[in-house]
């Protein structure tokens, strides 16, 4: 199998569900389909993780750093796939086939993005995943006004984010003289502790700033999140994450340790960020509008990672955006399942849940603890690791705001298991049946999150290995 | 102080059967559905593992100073934390007695619990495993895990099947031991930085300057008094105590108060022991303010479990009086007192489990005059009692003797100022037993007296009370060794 099969296969399962939504006629097959192409996808990135080398003239990299980012790529595709089976309540039945294909799509971008190594592709790689998601933000049914706002405010917010990641790109070049990423990092080796180096540097991390819904940019992310329908904001609200994540360590790692103000300016940032995000969060009834600003702390936690500009910063980067995965679509699950007909699940709406779902109330309250970070969950393990990592590189202070946002975060986590166990279900909910597929997964998430808090060795031996070959 | 880790030589790795058995007793329930199967196997379960841990008891070397029956093994290389686990004369008893009110507790919950049988047993016995693993723990990534894996299944026990306070109590038991745990976690990461290792035997004794050994004791102290709990951090328990099902009152009382006050022996002396004399004087007022201040409480008290749950606020003040005493008598009287307060109020929490299931009431009022329709219950109620006021030939009795033994030979005030407590003790254990014997006006209805599952559990716990209380001298063997090397290393800073 060659280096590109991740890559090529994405963009076969793209062209199939491209082909399907040319015909007219009934496509509920397109969504079992969809899960038995991304169940391969994830086999084929799997693989073909051992894969190297170096394509098109050097601006395309295949290391192991962007494999195993490619192969958690792939599984949060399938597994975003695999919660599918009340998507037809969401969006329209006539339109799946185009659903589908703009999630590979969007996969399909990122996959090329965290191997990019030149300005060029990096940029191609992410506008491609971005337009896809542009697309299927209003692919929502019956709430006419609220997705058209909400795919407009992302359009907007991503253009102008993209532009000014592109002027900031603009300044690399002027800098160095070079498109290609180790180039450009021998040319900033003079110029990083000048303003215009580290201005050059903070622009061009806008774009992903803005994926990683990253304090100031991540104005857009509760109200897409509202706005969009479940399966869209699940797939937002993680696999995009994971690939911004990748393209921050590449391109933060080329910053020199020298290069103070460029690290200040990311420490500020991780801090208004988590602050914000569970400062804000505190108040929040809409479950979605909650997840939108804990991924917004999120975000300022895994910066702790980035910032640290060292290997074992990265590998722990690595390890929180896996488990990040993980516990998000936990959370994102029971959503799916508790919302009937599409419409947005309120706090209230978990009441009683232990009674109504022995098992999500469970898969709930494992994902939510991993969120606020409590052992024995990989949520644990992998703040542990940022922490200590930050730490190492003379954070104090921001590990000891990460220390004091954790336990504010910690309320309104707490806030979703005290109302699936300790408050009584009203009157006539009735109880809430899963499918054998939801069962699995349920105790997928709930064995995954547990082994990772459990057992990160080998998991961290691949991360570590992956950020040396950075 | 030298500490040495003595490899397990039985044939089966003890410590990590003992702390598994449970875990895997949870899972294989999971696979049933009926509820008798599901009592049987969580009962096997914990009985098995009684079993199991008895060489724990038997083959114990009392001579060997440091960590016995250890075990250890890379876990998670890139950090350097490792699988340690191992045990000492401070926390074998601990494990005993826990591993001793596990089976009991699936006992007392046989017809109590009504609904979600199954997950009450999951939860019970995945307390068991946490609690025995944070007791063996020799890695303070372990030691952490096991501490924070504790608190969702207390809380599920006290938000599920709790009473109709439960959503307050459950919360607030949460987040007063979360504050904690994030303090104990900045404390690890302290010592991690300074000693490049999680050991835990690694980090004791090290010297460290005093500045450093003041924070990490504050983070500590807070932390261990939060779970103690010490005055003022005590609000949390009434509550919880209250609402908690019988079995998790009984885990809250015997068991995970003691780890506040294993973690002060363990790690306060250990690794901040300028520190700990620094602030013992602080430590001793809080004490005492705890002793005499929840004894007046108690006297006021018209439900049963308020009163008990007071009644450990004031027990575990003798024990941290005795800790921070720093005299051998002390450190022996607080190690007493941690395992009587286990046994005596953990039976008197399955007394009160007993009669709520009969009358639906904890109001000492609607339970006054058993003595007539239940001797049996009341004879048992009585020995309880007696013990948890200290009378003597109990094991109260010689813990807190040996507690104001070691305060009077370091401060005169602060033993004389311990003694009123010690008064007021009997005075609200007598109250309760009187009015629960006998009745003013009118007769109680007749209820049923002890049924013989009810004798099964609470027998083993009144065996302990007279036996420690007429012959401590086996159990102070045990205990002796260790707390006396923890003395002589202490000694240097006094």
């Amino acid at each position: 199998m060659g280096w590109y099969a991740p890559e090529l296969f994405t963009f076969c399962s793209f062209l199939v569900y491209f082909l399907i939504s040319l015909r007219k006629g009934t496509r509920r097959y397109v969504r079992f389909l969809a899960q038995v192409l991304s169940f391969l996808g994830l086999i084929i990135a799997g693989a073909s993780i051992l894969e190297e080398g170096e394509f098109f003239a050097g601006a395309y990299r295949v290391d192991l750093f962007s494999q195993v980012f490619k192969l958690l790529l792939a599984l949060g595709l399938f597994l975003v796939f695999a919660m599918g089976r009340r998507s037809p309540e969401e969006v329209e039945e006539g339109y799946l086939p185009e659903f589908y294909m703009f999630l590979t799509l969007g996969t399909l971008g990122l996959m090329m993005l965290v191997s990019s190594v030149d300005l060029i592709s990096l940029f191609i790689a992410l506008e491609l995943s971005s337009y896809s998601i542009y697309v299927i933000v209003p692919l929502r049914r019956g709430h006419g006004a609220v997705d058209l706002e909400a795919a407009a405010k992302y359009v907007f917010f991503g253009a102008i984010a993209s532009g000014v990641m592109l002027y900031g790109m603009g300044y690399l070049y002027a800098l160095t003289g070079s498109t290609n990423l180790h180039h450009v990092l021998e040319g900033l080796r003079e110029v990083a502790l000048e303003p215009m180096g580290v201005m050059a540097l903070v622009l061009t991390l806008v774009g992903f700033f803005f994926k990683l819904s990253l304090f100031p940019l991540h104005f857009w992310a509760p109200d897409i999140y509202e706005g969009s329908s479940h399966l869209t904001t699940t797939y937002i609200a993680t696999v995009p994450k994971v690939g911004a994540v990748a393209l921050l360590l590449r391109l933060a790692f080329l910053a020199p340790q020298e290069a103070k103000a460029f690290v200040e300016v990311l420490v500020v940032l991780s801090a208004l960020s988590m602050t914000l995000g569970n400062l804000v969060g505190l108040v929040q009834r809409d479950l979605k509008r909650l997840l939108a600003y804990s991924g917004i702390a999120h975000a300022g936690y895994v910066m702790l990672g980035v910032l640290a500009l060292s290997g074992e910063g990265g590998a722990s980067a690595t390890y929180y955006m896996a488990v990040y995965l993980l516990m998000n679509l936990g959370l994102f699950l029971v959503v799916v399942i508790l919302s009937r007909r599409g419409e947005n699940v309120l706090i209230e709406d978990l009441k009683g849940l232990y009674r109504r779902a022995p098992l999500l109330a469970f898969t709930l309250a494992v994902s939510a603890f991993s969120l606020a970070g409590i052992p024995p969950t990989g949520g644990f393990i992998g703040k542990l690791l940022l922490f200590t990592a930050a730490f190492k590189a003379g954070h104090l202070v921001l590990v000891i705001v990460a220390t004091v946002n954790t336990a504010i975060s910690l309320f309104y986590y707490l806030n979703l298991v005290r109302y699936s166990y300790s408050r009584e279900p009203e009157g006539t909910s009735e109880g809430v049946a899963l499918s054998w597929g939801e069962r699995v997964l349920c105790y997928l998430y709930i064995v995954l999150i547990i082994y990772t808090g459990l057992f990160p060795g080998p998991l961290m031996k691949i991360f570590e290995a992956a950020s040396l070959a950075l | 102080m030298e500490l040495e880790l003595a490899m397990n030589q039985l044939p089966y790795p003890i410590l990590s059967t003992v702390i598994f058995v449970p875990l895997f007793g949870a899972l294989l329930l999971l696979l049933f559905e009926r509820e008798g199967t599901v009592k049987g196997i969580a009962l096997g379960a914990t009985l098995l593992n009684l079993l199991l841990s008895l060489p724990l008891l038997l083959r114990f070397d009392p001579r060997l100073v440091g960590f016995q029956f250890a075990e250890l093994k890379d876990w998670f290389p890139s950090l350097g934390a490792r699988y340690a686990l191992g045990v000492d004369g401070i926390s074998m008893p601990l494990i005993m007695l826990t591993a001793l009110l596990s089976p009991l507790c699936v006992l007392c919950s046989w017809r109590a619990i009504e609904y979600r049988v199954k997950e009450f047993m999951f939860c019970i016995l995945l307390m068991e495993t946490a609690m025995i693993g944070v007791f063996s723990a020799l890695d303070f990534v372990l030691f952490y895990i096991f501490w924070e894996a504790m608190l969702i299944p207390m809380y599920l026990l006290i938000a599920i099947w709790g009473g109709p306070r439960k959503d307050y109590a459950s919360i607030k038991f949460f987040i007063y031991t979360l504050v904690g745990s994030v303090l104990l976690l900045v404390a690890i990461i302290a010592l991690y930085l300074h000693n490049g290792t999680f050991s835990i035997p690694e980090a004791l004794f090290k010297g460290y300057s005093f500045r450093f050994q003041y924070w990490v004791f504050l983070a500590f102290a807070i932390a261990f008094a939060i779970k103690v709990p010490m005055f003022p951090f005590h609000t949390w328990l009434p509550a919880a105590h209250v609402e908690a099902p019988t079995a998790g009152s009984v885990f809250l009382a015997s068991v995970l108060l003691k780890m506040g006050t294993y973690g002060f022996m363990r790690f306060c002396l250990g690794i901040t022991p300028r520190a700990s004399v620094h602030f013992a004087p602080l430590m001793v007022v809080l004490s005492i303010v705890a002793i005499i201040y929840a004894g007046f409480v108690c006297l006021g008290q018209e439900d049963m479990k308020r009163l008990i749950a007071y009644s450990s606020v004031a027990h575990m003040g003798f024990v941290t009086l005795g800790i921070f005493s720093f005299t051998l008598w002390g450190f022996k009287g607080a190690l007493f007192q941690m395992l009587n307060h286990g046994v005596t109020t953990g039976a008197l929490f399955l007394c009160v489990g007993i009669i709520y299931e009969r009358t639906h009431s904890r109001l000492i009022e609607d339970n006054s005059g058993l003595g007539k329709v239940m001797p049996l219950y009341v004879a048992f109620l009585g020995l309880f009692c007696f013990s948890s006021f200290a009378f003597p030939g109990t094991n109260n009795f010689v813990g807190e003797f040996f507690v104001l033994l070691g305060v009077f030979g370091v401060n005169k005030a602060a033993g004389l100022a311990a003694i009123p407590g010690a008064v007021l003790a009997a005075a609200y254990m007598l109250r309760l037993l009187k009015r629960i014997t006998w009745r003013e006006g009118g007769e109680q209805a007749p209820l049923a007296d002890l049924n013989t599952r009810e004798v099964i559990y609470l027998l083993p716990l009144a065996v302990a009370v007279i036996w420690v209380g007429l012959a401590p001298k086996g159990l102070s063997a045990v205990m002796e060794p260790t707390l006396q090397a923890l003395i002589e290393a202490l000694r240097v800073y006094l």
